[in-house]
């Protein structure tokens, strides 16, 4: 039986191409999903694509899911590449989320805190049946009534409960950054002695500092965030988190132009809040507090900002002189790892034509064997037959 | 494979509209540029650039297509190889890519081109002045299998402490009698900077020193660029009493009968039967011309 090379031209090229599109379609008797029922239906997946893809467009981030044949790392890759065709204007003012338009929020530190407590839509409490009415279609659901929040309120975060007390350590303590206090929220925003970084737009070189850490955690991918995160809880790095605030909802996103000299709103994005309290026992110059650890991420992605936060303070456990001996605590593992279009590529790539190294292998292979039969033959020692190789590697297939 | 046109050369055409010329916006590519920059003034040493993410995966060479996509003007001439073939999947499509978004003319023939990417090989046929020659580079770190962390890493290069590079050598020697390393072979630049060739087989690294052309090396997912300037002083690593060597090949070329180019193995039936044959289409073709008019080729 001949064997035909490995190579592929155009042609070829495009015929994957058209099979993928006829695949990803489906029966045609199916009606065609809309970038409406996805925006709508298939939000938390919107809202993922949208995080990693690093780029806040439910309508794109639809059509991304759409296009990938509801691959979601394959959907934020295309936003991302769509993301480098577009001119950067400007940096927006740092959120302010204590004036977050709140869908839900939960603190697990008090039984309640000021602002009180609002589950929200969340699966926490959902007995997880297979729910086989929704199987059927037209189902409708109506949402219960609830007291409209005033959008104009402020909502305290519940760390500042303990910051009155000076009980916890207000970020930018150690590390870079700069507090300064907010008169309005009564809350502390951080300031930088220098621009944010932006890792978009300067490579990231370790060691690094908070701002480029978190917006890395905040690309990075849910799955490889949550598992560190687990480690920590597991004992590798363990600090006892404890929930502070979750909190979700709708902020403005305001730029402030050079050329206007005043600050203008250009967007409404929900965003998922996470402030993990996480206790510590002090040092020679900090006295015993609790520290925080911070987790943002666009959309509603709970399960992410929580990750992110612990995977934020394990983080900070070099500038606390905290002992390393977890692999979530390790800047350069985490920060160079985080990013799913990075791996996933980096994995996937071995698909492509290797065989020219794989040619140079296979003679240093050779040689090699060549000289270990030499020498065993010199010593008079056995030498493995190849057909021995071959027939229990036939076995092994067979068994 | 039997298509009329040749999908390797093209004239020039009109870039599909909707893209701004090559892809990047100017900005980007301007940035890139004062990396390639920084790089040729310090040959051999890395410099983190802001990669960007292309509409191929990090991994299909995305930094050598930044780096193309940074110098590529209208004019040039395009030569795409992957393998050191021009028809593999995906040299063509990066060719296909470029075409797309620059509609630059194309060729399979190495003088040709005025700009060459690559992976895993350096041509056959020499380089010239005024080529532009990029590798697409996965791993740009020689030291990561002994030092994983780039920050160690960078203080390594920063003092020169590349002893335990030299260590690892010397461990193969005697272990297996040799340097157990068959691409991915270690060089130092202009006596200073310890390089990595991209995943060349260490057939090509002597290609590398004194070249005429400019050498650009361009490592996507690892954001970073190094170049060697033409002329620069490229050596392979070794000791005086096990000098550096390349690998030989006991059979010629079945097709054009070379006894001195870098062969690629292919396995023809389940008997365990193989031919060997230039891995450099471009030069194979030529030299099978030359001989008796006609080629032959794979697939």
């Amino acid at each position: 039986m001949p064997y035909v090379a490995v190579k592929g031209g155009e042609h070829a090229i495009r015929n994957a191409e058209a099979l993928l599109k006829a695949r990803r379609r489906g029966d045609i008797n199916v009606p065609e999903l809309s970038l409406e029922q996805i925006k709508q239906q298939m939000q938390l997946a919107v809202n993922r694509v949208m995080a990693e893809g690093s780029l806040y467009d439910p309508d794109l981030a639809a059509l991304a899911i759409k296009q990938s044949w509801g691959d979601l790392v394959e959907a934020a890759f295309l936003l991302r590449a769509y993301r480098t065709t577009l001119p950067r204007l400007y940096y927006s003012q740092p959120l302010n989320t204590s004036t977050m338009v709140i869908q839900r929020r939960i603190s697990a530190i008090f039984k309640d805190a000021p602002g009180g407590q609002k589950l929200g839509p969340t699966f926490d409490y959902i007995h997880r049946l297979l729910d086989f009415k929704l199987a059927a279609e037209d189902n409708t659901f109506s949402a219960p009534a609830s007291n409209k929040s005033d959008p104009q309120e402020t909502t305290l975060r519940v760390a500042n409960t303990l910051a009155q007390e000076g009980l916890v350590m207000s970020p930018g303590t150690v590390g870079n950054g700069v507090r300064t206090n907010d008169e309005q929220s009564g809350i502390e925003s951080i300031t930088h002695s220098t621009e944010p970084s932006d890792i978009t737009r300067q490579s990231l070189t370790t060691p690094t500092n908070r701002d480029a850490r978190l917006q890395n955690l905040t690309r990075g991918d849910e799955g490889f965030l949550l598992s560190m995160a687990y480690s920590t809880q597991r004992g590798y790095g363990k600090n006892h988190p404890f929930a502070g605030e979750v909190r979700m909802g709708g902020v403005e996103v305001v730029i402030c132009p050079e050329e206007l000299g005043f600050e203008i709103s250009i967007a409404d994005i929900v965003v998922t809040e996470v402030q993990m309290v996480n206790q510590f026992k002090g040092s020679k110059e900090i006295p015993p507090q609790f520290t925080q650890g911070y987790g943002l991420t666009f959309g509603y992605n709970e399960r992410k900002a929580m990750a992110m936060a612990l995977v934020d303070r394990a983080l900070q456990s070099k500038d606390l002189g905290e002992p390393l001996d977890g692999p979530a605590q390790d800047e350069e593992f985490v920060l160079y790892h985080s990013d799913n279009i990075e791996a996933q590529g980096f994995v996937q790539h071995l698909k492509l034509p290797h065989y020219i190294d794989f040619q140079a292998e296979l003679n240093l292979v050779r040689k090699l064997r060549s000289d270990y039969e030499q020498t065993q033959k010199r010593a008079n020692l056995p030498v493995p037959n190849k057909n021995d190789t071959a027939s229990s590697l036939e076995e092994a297939a067979t068994a | 494979m039997n298509s009329s046109v040749s999908p390797t050369c093209s004239p020039p055409s009109n870039p599909e509209p909707g893209f701004n010329f090559a892809y990047l916006d100017e900005q980007t590519k301007r940035s890139i540029r004062r990396a390639i920059l920084k790089a040729v003034a310090m040959p051999g040493h890395q410099i983190p650039f802001s990669s960007r993410e292309m509409p191929m995966s990090y991994g299909w060479g995305t930094g050598g297509i930044q780096v193309t996509a940074s110098v590529i003007g209208k004019e040039d001439t395009l030569k795409v190889i992957d393998q050191g073939a021009d028809d593999t999947t995906n040299a063509v499509n990066i060719r296909r890519f470029f075409r797309k978004v620059c509609g630059v003319a194309t060729t399979e023939r190495t003088e040709d081109a005025t700009l060459i990417q690559t992976r895993h090989r350096i041509p056959e046929t020499p380089l010239k002045e005024g080529q532009v020659f990029v590798y697409q580079v996965p791993m740009p770190e020689p030291l990561y299998f002994i030092e994983p962390s780039p920050t160690e890493a960078n203080k390594m290069h920063a003092l020169e402490e590349y002893g335990p590079m030299y260590v690892k050598l010397y461990e193969d020697i005697t272990k297996f009698g040799h340097i157990a390393l068959a691409y991915d072979y270690p060089v130092m630049v202009n006596d200073r900077h310890l390089m990595n060739p991209s995943p060349i087989p260490r057939f090509d690294n002597p290609k590398m020193d004194m070249n005429p052309a400019l050498q650009l090396f361009g490592a996507g997912r690892a954001k970073r660029i190094y170049a060697l300037p033409p002329y620069t002083k490229v050596k392979s690593l070794d000791f005086e009493d096990h000098p550096f060597s390349v690998e030989k090949w006991e059979q010629p070329c079945e097709f054009c009968g070379a006894t001195d180019t870098y062969l690629d193995e292919v396995v023809i039936d389940d008997q365990g039967n193989r031919m060997w044959i230039c891995s450099d289409t471009d030069y194979c073709e030529r030299r099978q011309q030359a001989q008796s008019g006609s080629t032959k080729k794979l697939g």
